[in-house]
């Protein structure tokens, strides 16, 4: 058994810094403001690519998303850490991604992004963070209690490949339809020409920039969630230790770039009710605590076999083209208008689930 | 004594959660720790020592990992 290096101390502060240098780079070579990486909002641009919502200023099918489960399925191929295996109520774990999605989008971004959102400066990201927290400390309150979806089983090879498969389909979609300047469609695929969606890094960046992170993060299990979660179970402080360097590196990255500006107020992609920062990132917080990881690591696993976890990454697509065809998500005007309704729904499921599925 | 968790086919946190309630019996000194992901593997290792534990031995078979732990004297 070889040693696993990136799983050291060490390892999971230099895969928080490897994230903190990338995400600045990609905003700083064309990516949205405080979103050089955001795997909910770029899974909602991927969402929009597709056509699942038409909400035209966010239609862009993100290159590093493809990255991110291609490395992860090259570092597991490479360390012999591929590992097929579905079946722990896959349905559940995509209706906790739909609800996930929703919370990220009332808050408007995943962990990484309320991190990198605090790295530049905008202080609503507290608020988030905070609520973040909040969920996470919920879906604690549950794994105490016995809440369990059971066991998975092993599958199929070809069964675990299948999402890196399907990522790499969109990518070759990409290279035969891609985007014409000032066209809002090219064939099948989406375009925005204005808003975030119209705002990125060179295709070849963006996935590279992906696939590093794809490989370090398999390696080192990076994940935001389990780094709040594990602090408050077990007062372990591992990953904590990446999340806390991404967001300190991340921060003197965007002063060095010139894009750190404090402040609440007119921060890119971002609103000022605090009350629902808070809310829709606990909810999920809460759907990430109970399906067992932030949406980036959910990546990461669906990268090395895991067929439940891309079934999560599914229902937060999904859950994107709800929150856009409902109005459930928000923009820099305020939440949508059938937001606080969908938050509120959004926790009496998670609830449910928390509360019902336990094994004594 | 010698105390068998298994929690092959679980993710993170449960193989450390099973083995944390395990750990409290203070009658039980030696653990067997069945899992099948790597992850899981050096998760339940990490938290066996923050518990003045340490981990004797892991024997990889097939997809598996078979973990002794042993309670510090």
């Amino acid at each position: 058994m070889t040693k696993n290096v990136l799983a050291t101390r060490t390892g999971i502060i230099v895969v928080g810094a490897v994230i903190g240098i990338l995400a600045p780079l990609l905003q700083k070579l064309g990516n949205p403001g405080n979103m050089g990486i955001c795997v909910a909002c770029f899974e909602r641009d991927i969402s929009g690519a597709l056509g699942f919502h038409r909400a035209a200023v966010v239609q862009y099918l993100r290159p590093e998303i493809i990255g991110f489960v291609l490395g992860s399925l090259a570092a597991a191929l490479a360390f012999k850490d591929f590992r097929p295996r579905t079946g722990s109520a896959p349905f559940v774990r995509f209706v906790l991604g739909v609800f996930a999605m929703i919370g990220a989008l009332v808050f408007l971004g995943c962990p990484w992004r309320a991190l990198l959102r605090l790295a530049g400066g905008d202080l609503n990201a507290i608020l988030g963070l905070a609520g973040l927290v909040f969920g996470i400390w919920l879906g604690t309150l549950f794994l105490k209690n016995g809440y369990n979806l059971g066991r998975t089983q092993k599958t199929h090879a070809a069964a675990g490949l299948l999402m890196p498969v399907v990522m790499a389909g969109f990518l070759v979609l990409m290279l035969i339809f891609p985007q014409i300047e000032g066209e809002p469609k090219n064939d099948i695929l989406f375009y925005s020409i204005k808003g975030p969606g119209a705002m990125s890094a060179p295709l070849l960046i963006a996935i590279c920039a992906g696939l590093v992170i794809g490989f370090l993060a398999q390696r080192s299990r990076f994940c935001t969630m389990g780094a709040f979660r594990d602090f408050i179970l077990f007062r372990q402080m591992h990953l904590l230790t990446g999340v806390i360097t991404l967001l300190v590196v991340a921060g003197i990255t965007n002063l060095v770039f010139g894009q750190f500006h404090m402040g609440f107020e007119k921060q890119p992609v971002a609103h000022t009710l605090h009350l629902w920062n808070f809310a829709g990132m606990a909810l999920a917080g809460l759907a990430f605590a109970l399906a067992g990881g932030c949406p980036g690591r959910q990546l990461f696993m669906a990268g090395e076999g895991d067929g439940d976890a891309a079934i999560f990454v599914f229902g937060m697509i999904v859950g994107a083209g709800f929150a856009h065809n409902f109005g459930l998500a928000s923009s820099p005007a305020g939440v949508g208008p059938h937001g606080i309704a969908a938050v509120i729904i959004g926790f009496a499921v998670c609830l449910a689930i928390g509360f019902t599925m336990r094994k004594k | 004594m010698t105390k068998t968790i298994d929690a092959r086919g679980l993710s993170c946190p449960q193989p450390v959660l099973m083995f944390l309630e395990a750990v409290k019996s203070p009658e039980d000194t030696q653990f067997a720790v069945l899992v099948d992901t790597e992850a899981s593997r050096e998760n339940v290792s990490r938290a066996a020592e923050s518990q003045n534990c340490r981990v004797t031995d892991i024997q990889e078979t097939g997809d598996e990992y078979h973990l002794t732990i042993l309670r510090n004297p």
